[in-house]
């Protein structure tokens, strides 16, 4: 088991010591595996960002410690940048950073921050422009220019370009049309496949989660309330609605036709995988032609 | 960090000193510092202390929170107080060099280390007990005789409003373009002062872009409800004088009345 990431009983308390004393992320512990892409889901206000934010050292745990490549990060506090570099964050609506000449410029920060330089640095923002699919005209204007998807794929590419060990994205397609989110998850997923890195993805897009991750994390009230395989997670759908959330709609969809008495498999995720699942059977009823 | 300060924060406890009219306690804040400014006997600086304490005890608010807003300026207290220590007239009682105290320097560094401190916590007080949208209020409407030579009495106080309205929403804003910025390795806390300016800017820009982007969305918000301006405008809350406003002149009245008297029928020691 190599873990790139791991969690020890880490706790969050925001005010601690005052009369607003919350516990944003409470007692939580897991591991992470190199190469896995990692769901994480939770109602607004369960602790997802503050959990995210202690994975890069933006943020230091209350109580316990985090890991990454078995070294705590927290070690050295001087030295956390080096983490930040190796763990990379998209926050939430990222557009709102950028601050360049050029969206070049722009993509070229968080490289630039690590030290790369010349044919390297050029390298590195040409390769994370091509992942996030922004044309090479596009590098020379203005970040300000660029429309909506355009902007947030451009903040995107500024933290591929540091050639993160992890990534994290805070929900990346919150507030794009369907066409945007499903352009922008597909260039996560494969990115995910050409680097063989580990992402994180927050969402409240339970459909995204579903097509998209190996495992997921669930969060309720700061504390984690599973971390399982992806199909695992979307079986237990009412244990999912205790928590404020829901599983994707065809899953519920198939999962009602099964309380019906029709014969479909449990766990489906996604369209396709219910179109295969219910083709045969309408055939057999004679309900095709 | 920057939210931490409590000076010039709201605490919506409902004393007697926030039902106060804002106009009333605005009057009355003025008129507070240049009396205490004009206190040259210690009969005169206890009673202008006083009635500081007894507006503070009033507002039901917790100690700590003054203590908090005096933290801040503790700094300038001890700075002007040493300077004044250092700086008075008369028979030396203790000297090295040029530096000599004399007692009308303890008296002055008394002086303005209290004459401070109350300053301070009376404007608390005032901006602990007064909303935003009240004490905007109540300036528009202090200075509406100004109108008289086409002062824009409204269109300012609207300004204030509006500006005391981002300030939180800002600050939040900043919060989070520094840690995403620094999550792209922008190192915000090393290197000289010339690096420091410098490593402001990714966080600068964005903040301004946001508050362009605001600013715009406020206008056009407003523009959507067919705001005109301040003509014929009515308001939803109206602001009454009543006893209690009168009976808080009438303190302030007796306050300036005895430091007056304590002036003329004392010896100044300052």
């Amino acid at each position: 088991m190599s873990c790139v990431l791991e969690l020890k009983n880490i706790s969050f308390v925001y005010g601690k010591g005052t009369p607003f004393e919350k516990r944003a992320v409470d007692n939580v512990s897991l591991g992470i595996e190199r190469g896995e892409l990692i769901g994480v889901i939770g109602h607004t206000g369960s602790g997802k960002s503050t959990l995210m934010q202690m994975l890069n050292g933006l943020m230091r745990p209350t109580e316990g410690q985090v890991f990454l490549d078995g070294k705590d990060i927290w070690e050295k506090p001087k030295k956390i940048r080096e983490v930040r570099f190796k763990v990379g964050m998209v926050f939430q609506y990222p557009e709102y950073q950028l601050f360049e000449e050029t969206v070049y410029k722009d993509i070229a920060f968080g490289a630039q921050n690590m030290g790369l330089a010349g044919d390297e640095l050029d390298k590195a923002v040409r390769d994370a422009a091509t992942f996030t699919d922004l044309k090479p005209a596009l590098l020379d204007k203005s970040p300000f220019d660029l429309s909506g998807g355009e902007k947030r794929r451009a903040a995107i590419a500024g933290v591929i370009a540091m050639d993160p060990e992890v990534l994290v994205l805070d929900e990346p397609t919150a507030g794009l049309d369907p066409m945007g989110r499903e352009v922008l998850l597909s260039q996560i997923v494969n990115y995910h496949k050409a680097r063989q890195n580990t992402i994180l993805l927050v969402s409240h897009t339970m459909e995204d989660i579903a097509r998209v991750a190996d495992r997921i994390i669930v969060m309720n009230k700061g504390k984690l309330a599973m971390f399982e395989p992806t199909k695992e997670v979307f079986r237990r759908g009412d244990e999912l609605e205790n928590y404020g959330l829901k599983v994707p709609q065809i899953t519920r969809i198939m999962h009602d036709l099964r309380q019906k008495g029709i014969d479909v498999p449990e766990g489906v995720l996604t369209v396709d995988e219910a179109f295969s699942a219910l083709l045969p059977l309408l055939k057999k009823e004679g309900k095709l032609w | 960090m920057v939210r931490d300060v409590a000076f010039g924060q709201y605490f919506p406890t409902k004393s007697v000193i926030h039902r106060l009219d804002p106009r009333a306690k605005i009057l009355i804040f003025i008129a507070y510092i240049v009396i205490i400014f004009c206190t040259f006997n210690y009969a005169a600086l206890a009673v202008t202390s006083a009635f500081a304490l007894l507006f503070l005890a009033l507002s039901k608010i917790s100690p700590k929170f003054y203590f908090k807003s005096l933290k801040v300026i503790i700094f300038i207290v001890i700075f002007t107080s040493l300077l004044n220590l250092f700086y008075g007239s008369g028979d030396p009682l203790w000297q090295w060099g040029i530096l000599s105290i004399t007692w009308n320097g303890i008296h002055r560094a008394i002086f303005v280390t209290v004459r401070i401190i109350c300053l301070i916590l009376a404007s608390s007080c005032l901006t602990f007990t007064t909303s935003p949208t009240e004490l905007t209020d109540a300036i528009e409407r202090l200075m509406k005789p100004l109108k008289v030579v086409h002062f824009p009495v409204h269109e300012v106080a609207m300004m204030m409003s509006l500006a005391l309205r981002f300030v939180p929403t800002l600050l939040e804003e900043t919060d989070k373009i520094m840690q995403a910025q620094k999550a792209r390795g922008a190192d915000l806390e090393s290197g000289g002062l010339i690096k420091r300016v410098k490593a402001l800017i990714p966080i600068l820009i964005p903040l301004f872009v946001s508050a362009f982007r605001r600013a715009y969305d406020v206008a056009t918000a407003m523009e959507c409800r067919c705001y005109r301006g301040g003509a014929g405008r009515t308001r939803m809350k109206q602001i009454h004088m009543a006893k209690r406003d009168v009976f808080s002149f009438i303190a302030i009245a007796l306050v300036i009345g005895g430091v007056i008297v304590c002036n003329i029928l004392l010896t100044h020691v300052i």
